[in-house]
């Protein structure tokens, strides 16, 4: 993989299945695109789309969301509301005018360390095809053009 | 509780078109609660507005100040201080909220990101029903609790109509008829007779077809 800009990326992960499957990916030895920061959370259901709607005004370039498998939240169903946020928010992302496929949901497990490794791969990919987010820091919203 | 849906966000767009300093106001009250105007959803919007005027190019300042109900003066006046920096106020609440707003301003544009949707509550996670028409005359008393002012759909006093079949109402399969709904519940208590009772036409002086209405309550006027 080639670097062709310096990329920011924000992956917030379910401590249950997916941070424990990035924490594996790392055990096994398997490298990943640096350019994801990762953010434990007790439940990807916790995550509010104000969150990631922030991210996206900071400038990352992409956020992706990590979950439990279909039926294993150990609360239940929030894997599932994670899910559909997800859904609504990337049709959010397009009104505004970013790309939806900037935001990404993933339903994993955590034995699946190598399967992590390969998701930050295509997603920073398919990052990279996007290009820079066009909400790079750079252009100042709160200054005056009056 | 007034049930409320965010406008779409290219319309608020368009209504900020000229504006530079913005106060975003969410409302505490009902329309947080129907997750349209709380405060949750009022840093979504400015994230979102600003987003947009970063790619856009355009300045414009976002700032988020929740108020606890917008529909009385005393937690307007709390807004102030941050108003008067501001050009223009884009209010998260019912259109109660919104005009007095508006009327506390005078000198702002006040812009409804919200449109105010009707009278009613969450009957399901995600979904919610309106019950209440505000007629002012309320029948329920007669009607074992459900009014057949609003969940009716001819609104009838005297019911079901032909177009009742098999508990459902004719304009929709996913709406139950009324007035079955009142005869099952007037079963259950054991007041069906009271139903042979003919409803007369309804007092509608106190509905909203003369204009404004007023309450006066002289026990509790300053």
């Amino acid at each position: 993989m080639t670097k062709k800009y310096p990329l920011r990326i924000v992956a917030f992960t379910c401590f249950n299945c997916a941070y424990a499957a990035a924490d594996l990916a790392g055990s096994m030895r398997l490298s990943y695109h640096p350019a994801v920061s990762i953010v434990g959370i007790p439940c990807t259901g916790a995550v509010e789309p104000a969150v990631i709607l922030n991210a996206f005004e900071q400038g990352v370039d992409g956020v992706f969301v990590a979950g439990c498998l279909d039926g294993e939240c150990h609360y239940k169903t929030g894997n599932l509301h994670a899910r559909e946020r997800v859904r609504q928010l990337r049709g959010d992302l397009e009104r505004i005018g970013l790309e939806p496929e900037r935001l990404e949901m993933y339903q994993l497990s955590a034995a699946m360390g190598s399967r992590f490794a390969e998701l930050v791969n295509e997603f920073v990919e398919r990052i990279y095809g996007l290009g820079p987010s066009p909400v790079r820091p750079g252009l100042d919203c709160g200054e005056r053009k009056k | 509780m007034i049930v409320a849906e965010q406008k779409p966000f290219k319309e608020i767009v368009e209504c900020l078109r000229g504006k530079y300093d913005l106060l975003i106001v969410p409302c505490m009250s009902c329309t947080a609660v129907c997750f349209a105007g709380g405060s949750q959803q009022g840093e979504e919007l400015a994230s979102a507005l600003r987003i947009h005027c970063k790619m856009h190019g355009d300045g414009l300042n976002c700032t988020v100040r929740s108020l606890n109900r917008q529909c009385d003066p005393e937690f307007i006046e709390e807004l102030a201080e941050e108003a008067a920096k501001a050009d223009s106020i884009l209010s998260l609440a019912c259109g109660v909220g919104v005009q007095f707003l508006a009327e506390r301003y005078p000198d702002k544009a006040v812009i409804p990101a919200l449109n105010t949707r009707f009278a009613g509550g969450k009957t399901a996670p995600g979904i919610w029903e309106e019950r209440c028409s505000l007629c002012g005359n309320c029948v329920l008393h007669v009607t074992g609790g459900i009014c057949p002012i609003t969940r009716c759909a001819k609104g009838l006093l005297n019911g079901p109509c032909g177009g009742s079949e098999q508990g459902v109402c004719e304009i929709d399969p996913d709406v139950p008829c009324a007035w079955q709904m009142i005869i099952d519940r007037m079963s259950t208590l054991g007041r069906l007779d009271e139903l042979l009772a003919i409803q007369r036409p309804k007092d509608w002086s106190t509905g909203n077809a003369g204009g404004l209405r007023r309450l006066v309550r002289e026990d509790l006027r300053g």
